[in-house]
């Protein structure tokens, strides 16, 4: 029996360092919470106010219901391209599995813009108008999420023994089948992960939801900022969407149980012996194209014809290339640093799972639910306080993108040491070496994907950030996401088009690297 | 190569933020300017100060409504020295919050006092007018209604565009209640919507609509149809028609400055107001952005009749402000 289903997990207490390090990180990212309490202790009269209105409610109904949908839908998604592209034999599976993953370069607002040029009012494609509202934001929110979900349940169904599952189609039973009753419960973890991240891009987007009229949280977060300057409605507001990520977190942790599932042994994975598509090789083919057109294809297209006016107006190489290195700059120093602080708490979560590695993990969560606006200010508040040196500095650039993204690293993280068996690095101890030879030697190498899952996931979403970079950044501080704003505001949406150009280029070989990474 | 991909991750960052940063060291004797005025509109006039005035610049560029916000998070601390907005409310809002140094009289004697700050707070560098852009081909200027509030008869059905989630339409739509109260701009806008209006995302998308014949009207700021005349020639097919004296459908609202109280380069600061109340500053806005210059002497842009023959609707800009008012009526209109 190569698993062990539900392998009791012992509670040790944590080693005191690991805790302290854990709190250190979480701490880290517990700063727009103690901003949020500032705001609004200052004037708990009008936080009150702002909330207890007819309205709240109803916003709080439509921003999960339009989150539950699309991380439903993404999963669904993302489950499906995971198991063509790793374990079937489906044709040029390498390719696809780059492919399927690129949408999530496109920024959102892009998305959510190209949509309404093709499928808006005086759409190139179809005119309709379901695009504006519900309909329109679940699409394009799913378009461009479901990466967060394939990411992290594609490490994991790598790293997974095939043994069961082989079993399994060994007796007789039909691959689908095998893959819903066999695989699936053993990437709950994994899934459970990405789901999360996509439920809380879900209601912190700001660009898609306002491109698509769609009244979510968020969009009213950013209107109590930037149509009456009221801060305390806007913290309140964006204190209760706080309050709605831990409810979800903890529901998911509920959901995924006691499922850390671990397989004993071998150390490594052995390759799956693929399924055979056989007749569905074709509806495969033809599934993985359309999601590849719709969500790739055709908003690349777009843009490259948006950028031929561009181009032959002689744009100003120099400055755009230098902006492309700022950009691959920001976001490599983000993933790496995401990496370094997410590791106690992905550590503590996964092999000391107890209340306080539940708390650690809840307050790391609740950053990426908070519009990049909130965070950006939260920082702009505490950082010209507390650190006036650091104010306006990469540094402090990094800081927030850390606090800001650190669910995506931690995520992949948690469940990569989860699939790390106990056993093999036990036997290493037992062997004589160190913890820290054992971690050096075997835990980190095997969960060495994962990470790079993470890492990758905070490097192309930080590369696209925009109000953290543009009110933190040092002045002068140019990226391509900057410069797709800057150009986009002053004219046409369209002049942004080159450099959308090249912010998909730059986010290109960290893809590739994990692409080659993953074999 | 597994094992040397996250060093090399984390190691080839590093090195282009070296390089990166080499070429951005600052200035502590430049003035800090928080822009909400697009760099490629204002960046060249900037640029001309920093020259004539000797006075380095350092020009944070940013939407104006978050930079405004910023400079409230930042209160005491900021490291800004002047904040040059695209719109009265931003401005109104920093005044409110008593961040602003009081601007000498000799800058706000220079501008009209529908223009400025009552108290002097800020001051307002250029303006625009809301027009109703119009497809000359087929229309000549008498025409066109002397109201906005004509726009919903069925003369107009299915003909007018607007872009309902554009700032200076919300900004419109502010002082159309202030004027005609709240029912009165509710109605407008469900009749608008009954009348057939089209929705556009941009004020841009509006005028390239009304030049492709696919509507006949447009609610526009002027000087979108001036860049493209500019560009496209005189013959250009659309052109602009002001509703009457006192019609919200031809409020001009301002971009400004303020200087802030918690800068210690006042003077300098004051260099670059004066600046841009001065001659070619003006010219500047009237010539390059096509917007009105606001303060004494310089001649509006061709094209347009002068700012001193459009009454305002009686409405202080400061009182712009109340945009969440505004988005509530438009939401509940359903055009948004």
């Amino acid at each position: 029996m190569g698993l062990a289903l539900a392998t009791p997990l012992r509670r040790r207490i944590p080693p005191p360092a690991l805790t302290l390090a854990g709190a250190a990180c979480a701490a880290v990212v517990a700063v727009p919470l103690v901003y949020l309490a500032i705001v609004i202790g200052d004037h708990p009269d009008a936080a009150w106010e702002a909330l207890w209105r007819e309205r709240t409610a109803r916003l709080i109904g439509r921003s999960l219901l339009l989150a539950a949908a699309v991380s439903l839908s993404a999963s669904v998604l993302a489950l499906t391209l995971a198991w063509l592209t790793v374990r079937t034999d489906l044709p040029g599976r390498r390719l696809w599995s780059v492919l399927v993953v690129l949408p999530f370069v496109i920024p959102s607002y892009i998305g959510a813009y190209l949509f309404v040029s093709a499928l808006g009012p005086g759409g190139v494609i179809a005119q309709t108008s379901w695009i504006f509202g519900f309909w329109g934001a679940w699409l394009v929110l799913t378009l461009f999420t479901y990466p967060l979900v394939l990411l992290p349940v594609r490490a994991a169904l790598r790293r997974l023994d095939p043994a069961l599952e082989e079993a399994a189609r060994g007796m007789g039973r039909r691959p689908f089948v095998v893959f819903a009753t066999v695989v699936v419960p053993q990437l709950i973890p994994a899934l459970g992960a990405g789901a999360l991240l996509a439920i809380a891009y879900s209601l912190a987007d700001f660009g898609a939801v306002s491109i698509l009229r769609f009244d979510s949280f968020t969009r009213v977060i950013y209107q109590s900022y930037k149509a009456s300057f009221d801060r305390t409605g806007a913290a309140a507001l964006a204190a209760l969407l706080v309050v709605v990520i831990v409810l979800v977190v903890i529901a998911e942790r509920r959901i995924r149980g006691d499922r850390g599932r671990t397989r004993v042994s071998p150390g490594v994975a052995r390759a799956a012996t693929p399924v055979a598509l056989g007749r569905w090789t074709v509806p495969a083919l033809l599934f993985c194209g359309l999601v590849v057109a719709v969500a790739l294809v055709i908003p690349v297209a777009t843009l490259i014809v948006w950028s031929g006016r561009a181009f032959a107006g002689d744009p100003d190489w120099g400055r755009l290339l230098a902006a492309a290195g700022r950009s691959l700059a920001t976001a490599g120093l983000a993933a790496g640093a995401a990496v370094l602080v997410a590791l106690p708490i992905a550590l503590l979560s996964a092999r000391h799972p107890g209340r306080i590695s539940r708390v650690l993990d809840t307050v790391a969560q609740t950053g990426y639910v908070l519009p990049g606006l909130v965070v950006a200010l939260a920082l702009v508040f505490v950082g010209t306080r507390v650190a006036p040196w650091a104010y306006q500095t990469l540094g402090i650039v990094v800081f927030a993108l850390v606090v800001h993204f650190l669910p995506l690293a931690l995520g992949s993280m948690r469940t990569a040491l989860l699939q790390v068996p106990r056993s093999v690095e036990e036997a290493g101890r037992n062997a004589g070496r160190g913890p820290l030879a054992v971690w050096a030697t075997i835990t980190a190498p095997l969960a060495m994907g994962g990470t790079l899952a993470g890492a990758a996931l905070v490097f192309l979403t930080t590369v696209k950030e925009l109000p953290t970079l543009i009110l933190l950044a040092p002045t002068g501080y140019e990226t391509l996401a900057t410069r797709i704003w800057s150009q986009s505001t002053v004219s046409a949406f369209e002049a942004g088009a080159l450099p959308a150009l090249l912010l998909l280029a730059v986010s290109a070989p960290p893809l590739f690297l994990l692409a080659a990474k993953e074999r | 190569m597994r094992k040397y991909l996250l060093p090399l991750l984390l190691v080839l960052p590093l090195a282009t933020t070296v390089a990166a940063c080499g070429d951005d060291e600052g200035n502590p004797n430049a003035l800090t300017v928080y822009s909400g005025r697009n760099e490629d509109l204002v960046g060249p006039l900037l640029e001309r100060f920093e020259k004539e005035s000797g006075v380095d610049l350092e020009v944070r560029y940013a939407d104006t409504a978050e930079l405004a916000a910023t400079i409230r998070e930042e209160g005491a601390n900021s490291p800004a020295d002047v904040f040059f907005g695209q719109d009265a409310g931003a401005l109104g809002a920093l005044a409110k919050e008593q961040l602003t140094a009081p601007l000498a009289q000799s800058q706000l004697g220079k501008v009209d006092e529908r223009f400025r700050s009552p108290a002097g707070a800020w001051v307002g560098t250029s303006a625009r007018a809301r027009v109703i852009a119009y497809d000359s081909r087929e229309y000549q200027d008498a025409d066109l209604p002397q109201s906005v509030f004509d726009l919903t008869q069925p003369a107009w059905k299915g003909k007018v565009g607007w872009a309902p989630t554009n700032g200076s339409f919300q900004a419109f739509v502010t002082a159309m209640r202030k004027i005609a109260g709240e029912d009165r701009a509710k109605a407008w806008l469900e009749g608008m919507r009954a009348n057939g209006v089209k929705t556009f995302d941009s004020n841009i998308a509006i005028r390239d609509a009304i030049a492709a014949g696919e509507i006949d009207l447009g609610l526009i700021n002027h000087y979108y149809v001036l860049e493209a005349k500019a560009q496209e020639g005189d013959d250009y097919p659309v052109d602009v028609h002001f509703t009457k004296a006192g019609d919200p459908g031809s409020l001009v609202n301002v971009a400004g400055v303020a200087v802030l109280k918690s800068s210690e380069k006042q003077a300098d600061a004051a260099k670059l107001v004066d600046f841009l109340l001065a001659t070619e500053a003006q010219k500047f806005f009237a010539e390059e952005t096509k917007e009105y210059p606001v303060a004494d002497g310089v001649a509006a842009p061709a094209g347009v009749p002068p700012l001193a023959d459009l009454e305002q609707p009686d409405i202080d800009l400061s009182d712009l402000d109340d945009l969440a008012g505004t988005l509530e009526l438009i939401e509940s209109s359903g055009a948004l």
